[in-house]
């Protein structure tokens, strides 16, 4: 029975909560029976492989029921998601390969400077609350573009707006896919190439049939596992390796032991190197000043900042019911981001503590390399070229500078670094997926929605009818995806880094003309489409000449954080313009007033 | 009522920008200023952590999260008081 089939109303919105208590059981049952399996034999293979069928399968199960027809349904779930799921969602939508699986491992290697990740990605949601969410849903729009148009009038804004938004959240979603490949390749045990068209195929069946309701509600799905996935390995972890029953609160000691070692150990280079590997170098916790505190909070603004401006998410509160109702699905988003993001560091942290204190039985430093080659998850990843051992000083004891690693793996290896069941690396490879393929629906439909309702409905063909919109959204989402996978089997940037490129791209291009036109009613459409121009050149401007062009970064703002150079161009290009052309008209200021009430209508119509 | 609608709308987004912007005051606090500082801070121990670490990696969190919620719960109060929540 699909989810249309039932009398509005009643039926599937109401029952959400015994639906998913029922559904998060259900997996915890499932994750018994994997660890009963591994008890009777069961190899590690095939419960990596039952995991992923098993999630894949319900993520498609749920696609099907979601499926639609209703234009209001496929591009904002219906509006009926309540706060708190649109929560789950919107954690699921935010929370991608790059956290789940590169966080941590980014907080092991690269101490303070890293952290402005983990404040960045959270605060950005302080902005999202006050500044942008309720306003954006006041106006009813479909997608983000669609509220560039109709606040600023004309089809330019639109267009820049559309162009904004498909660069950045196209940079985001190769390196979801390719995140999805890795991890459905290790897996399954098949090349990557095939990964990523598999992965694909798991993509499209939540997002093609119900579009945006299709994925609100596999999001959740996905939200529940991988919160799971993080959670139970590091919980587990911390009490079989005496850490304390909840590990959060504790782990100030091990914090201050850390540093006590790096002390005794020394950080030094490594003699050799091994591409794609890195040796510990950077301090676990000493903050420097000056430039590094400079570093670390320029980075959390562009990540503060482009939270607030990236499409995939902030089209996520265009499906609650009310202002009010988006509002607070904001505040239960960071609440579920949160679980996660306090977590990580914790992982980090104990992580490095049992490779390094030579007072536990988990240390692999100071001790003979012979041994620790014998070690079965040192075997398990040197085989795929994931760590390497190299003693460049020939005294056959390892040290700090000869343990080469691949910074991604730190989330993945941590169970078979404490020596936990293989039940727990199939749990996490499952979560891993579900944090990659959640984030990806949202950024193909983001970019298929833009370009099938700003660019063929509203600019192109204003008169097509329901079905053939929505064949188009469809078409387009298929086409899309297939570049981003062709795209991703290239393999060009690192999932971090391509993350990071996203964020600036959106917030060099959009936070201002987001922010100003609900804050400045002076604000017009010359001004909002220089200052998209503007910030968007000059950031990309700026990103190549760092990245590609030799050019030294000005103050040390590198490729990462190119958005801090884009956003004030933006800013004054848009203010300078605005103010030299005549101001907006009295109907776009009076809507402008209009989206700063929650009462009242929406200022687009229910469908439009 | 239909007299003062603009005079009340006035109100209603004099007080909503007020609570904005101390909101946004707060947030530079804690997103910011206390991160820019983490070194200052570590000489002070909190719960068994370096305070600065704290701060960055829990701290922080926690206030941008009770943030959010507050300003909700303002927020609402404000609709209400002028009569356009929805």
């Amino acid at each position: 029975m699909s989810v249309d089939d039932k009398p509005k109303g009643g039926r599937f919105v109401d029952n959400l909560g015994k639906v998913y208590a029922m559904y998060t059981l259900g997996f915890l049952a499932f994750f018994a029976l994997m660890a009963v399996l591994e008890q009777f034999g069961a190899g590690a293979r095939l419960i990596g492989i039952l995991f992923l069928l098993f999630t894949i399968a319900i993520y498609a199960i749920i696609g099907y029921l979601s499926r639609t027809m209703e234009v209001d349904a496929y591009y904002v779930a219906g509006r009926e998601v309540p706060a708190l799921y649109n929560g789950m969602a919107t954690a699921a939508d935010w929370m991608s390969g790059a956290s789940f699986v590169a966080l941590a491992g980014g907080i092991y290697f690269g101490g303070y400077p890293y952290l402005g990740f983990v404040v960045g990605w959270t605060g950005g949601y302080v902005l999202v609350n006050s500044l942008m969410a309720p306003y954006l849903r006041k106006f009813g729009c479909y997608t983000v573009p669609d509220f560039i148009g109709t606040r600023y009038g004309g089809n330019m804004a639109r267009l820049c707006a559309v162009i904004v938004l498909v660069v950045a959240s196209f940079t985001y979603v190769t390196a979801q896919i390719n995140a999805t490949g890795t991890i459905a390749s290790r897996a399954l045990g098949i090349p990557f190439e095939l990964g990523v068209w598999l992965g694909l195929l798991g993509i499209f069946v939540c997002s093609m049939l119900g579009g945006m309701r299709g994925v609100t509600w596999t999001q959740v799905a996905q939200y529940i596992v991988l919160i799971i996935a993080y959670l139970v390995p590091v919980i587990w972890m911390s009490n079989a390796q005496g850490f304390g029953i909840i590990p959060h609160f504790s782990y100030g000691d091990a914090v201050t032991r850390i540093g006590e070692l790096e002390t005794q150990i020394g950080l030094a280079p490594a003699v050799e190197s091994v591409p794609g590997l890195r040796t510990l170098t950077t301090p676990h916790n000493d903050p420097q000043g000056g430039l590094e505190a400079w570093k670390m909070v320029t980075l959390a603004i562009a990540m503060m900042t482009g939270t607030a401006s990236l499409p995939h998410i902030l089209m996520r509160y265009f499906t609650t019911p009310s202002v009010r109702a988006a509002r607070k699905s904001v505040g239960w988003s960071l609440f579920f981001i949160f679980l996660l993001y306090f977590t990580a560091p914790a992982l980090a942290t104990l992580t490095k503590l049992q490779l390094l204190d030579p007072t536990l039985p988990t240390a692999i430093m100071g001790k003979a390399i012979e041994d620790v080659q014998n070690l079965e998850w040192i075997k398990n990843w040197s085989a795929v070229n994931m760590v390497a051992i190299v003693d460049s000083s020939g005294d056959g004891i390892l040290q700090l500078n000869e343990f080469f690693m691949r910074p991604d793996i730190v989330v993945l290896a941590t169970p078979e670094i404490a020596g936990l069941p293989y039940v727990i690396s199939g749990l996490v490879a499952a979560g891993g997926l579900a944090a990659a393929m959640s984030t990806a629906d949202g950024l193909l439909l983001a970019i298929a929605n833009a370009l099938s309702h700003d660019l063929y409905y509203s600019i192109i063909d204003p008169k097509a009818d329901t079905r053939t919109r929505l064949i188009v959204a469809r078409v387009l989402l298929i086409v899309i995806g297939a570049a981003a996978a062709g795209v991703a089997t290239l393999k060009l940037t690192g999932i971090l880094g391509a993350v990071a490129w996203a964020f600036c791209f959106a917030n060099s291009g959009l936070f201002f003309p987001l922010v100003l036109g609900v804050w400045w009613k002076r604000a017009n459409a010359a001004g909002a489409v220089a200052g998209m121009i503007v910030g968007f050149a000059v950031g990309s401007w700026y990103l190549y000449m760092v990245y590609a062009g030799g050019m030294t970064p000005w103050f040390g703002i590198d490729h990462l954080r190119f958005g801090i150079i884009g956003m004030p161009a933006s800013l004054i290009a848009m203010i300078v313009v605005s103010l030299m052309t005549p101001a907006p008209s009295k109907e776009i200021q009076d809507m402008v007033d209009e989206t700063r009430i929650p009462s009242g209508a929406t200022i687009l119509g229910k469908t439009h | 009522m239909a007299n003062n609608t603009s005079d009340s709308r006035e109100q209603h987004w004099v007080k909503t920008r007020s609570l904005t912007i101390v909101v946004l005051i707060l947030w530079a606090l804690f997103g910011l200023i206390i991160p820019w500082n983490a070194g200052a801070l570590n000489s002070i121990s909190f719960m068994g952590f370096p305070l600065g670490y704290y701060m960055c990696v829990q701290g922080s969190l926690i206030a941008f999260v009770v943030l959010i919620w507050v300003q909700n719960w303002r927020q609402d109060a404000i609709d209400d008081e002028f009569g356009v929540g929805d």
